[in-house]
């Protein structure tokens, strides 16, 4: 009992941190998709801008 | 619309999530130092009731945030700002995070003291019904590209949702349940369990607090980044 008690303490734990730990990682990926999409479309509305701007 | 936090680095927010992320970090460690080297064993479950310095606070951390989230969620439905949506979505996000970690706490430690995993009693089938609408909320929110529908659909379930925390609140009390009675001093007047332990509950209960705090500025960030990259879309798309 008190070995498998132990056991099950610790899978308990391992959840209690396991959870916000993927959570973290799951905020930083988006993070990190977010900031390439952001560059990506400031890049390319500043090239629209310019092709505009040299047409007129 | 006005971003739902700062979203420049070096920025209050960004010192607010460095601040709430050492204390936590801090407070949780002093804390596993009296959960595991000071507290005795329980005398009737041993070492597994240990698990309730976790299972308790993270319910009460989500059942916090849903709360908060479902009065933004009112506030949203009054005022047709969209701030309040991001931000109610944000913190239902990082709330069903901890009732996750709520739910499967719980269903170890059944494990060991009922000798099952899971029986549908009505605490925690309440509770099973609670992360379930909260996952439904993110989906919707996935599934409606239109932002002001999305945000009235959303407060809808916020508010739904909301109804079913006092369901599961009040479950150990309205019914009899297979999940233990109410025993911390809060709701009984004291007497059920050893107020040292139950100091440490609530000790354990300001770091998950905190974390989620941190994380909540995170999400709200990546809410007005969201909103960012929305214009940016529709001025390339004019120019």
């Amino acid at each position: 009992m008190d070995q498998r008690n132990f056991t099950y303490m610790f899978y308990g734990f391992v959840v209690a941190w396991l959870i916000p730990m993927i959570y973290v990682i799951s905020l930083a990926r988006r993070s990190s998709r977010l900031r390439k999409e952001t560059d990506e479309l400031k890049q390319l509305f500043e090239e629209k801008q310019s092709q505009t701007r040299s047409k007129v | 619309m006005k971003p739902v936090v700062n979203n420049e680095r070096g920025s209050k927010a960004d010192l607010m999530i460095y601040g709430f992320a050492v204390a936590a970090m801090l407070l949780l460690a002093y804390n596993l130092y009296k959960i595991f080297l000071v507290l005795p064993d329980e005398a009737a479950q041993g070492m597994i009731y240990r698990i309730i310095f976790f299972h308790v606070p993270a319910a009460w951390t989500a059942f916090l945030g849903f709360f908060v989230a479902m009065v933004l969620s009112v506030l949203y439905l009054s005022s047709n700002d969209l701030k309040y949506d991001a931000l109610a979505s944000s913190i239902n996000e990082v709330s069903l995070a901890f009732a996750c970690v709520n739910l499967i706490t719980g269903s170890i430690w059944a494990r060991i003291i009922w000798g099952i995993w899971w029986t549908w009693d009505y605490r925690l089938t309440s509770m099973l019904v609670c992360v379930l609408i909260y996952f439904g909320y993110l989906l919707l929110r996935r599934s409606v590209d239109e932002p002001t529908h999305r945000a009235r659909l959303s407060a809808a379930v916020s508010i739904f949702g909301c109804v079913d925390i006092a369901i599961v609140w009040k479950s150990i009390e309205w019914f009899r349940t297979q999940h233990p009675g109410p025993v911390l001093s809060i709701r009984t007047g004291g007497g059920q369990m050893d107020p040292r332990m139950e100091a440490t509950l609530y000790w354990n209960l300001l770091p998950l607090l905190l974390m989620a705090a941190a994380f909540v500025i995170i999400r709200a960030r990546q809410e007005s980044t969201e909103q960012e990259i929305d214009s940016l879309r529709r001025m390339v798309h004019a120019s």
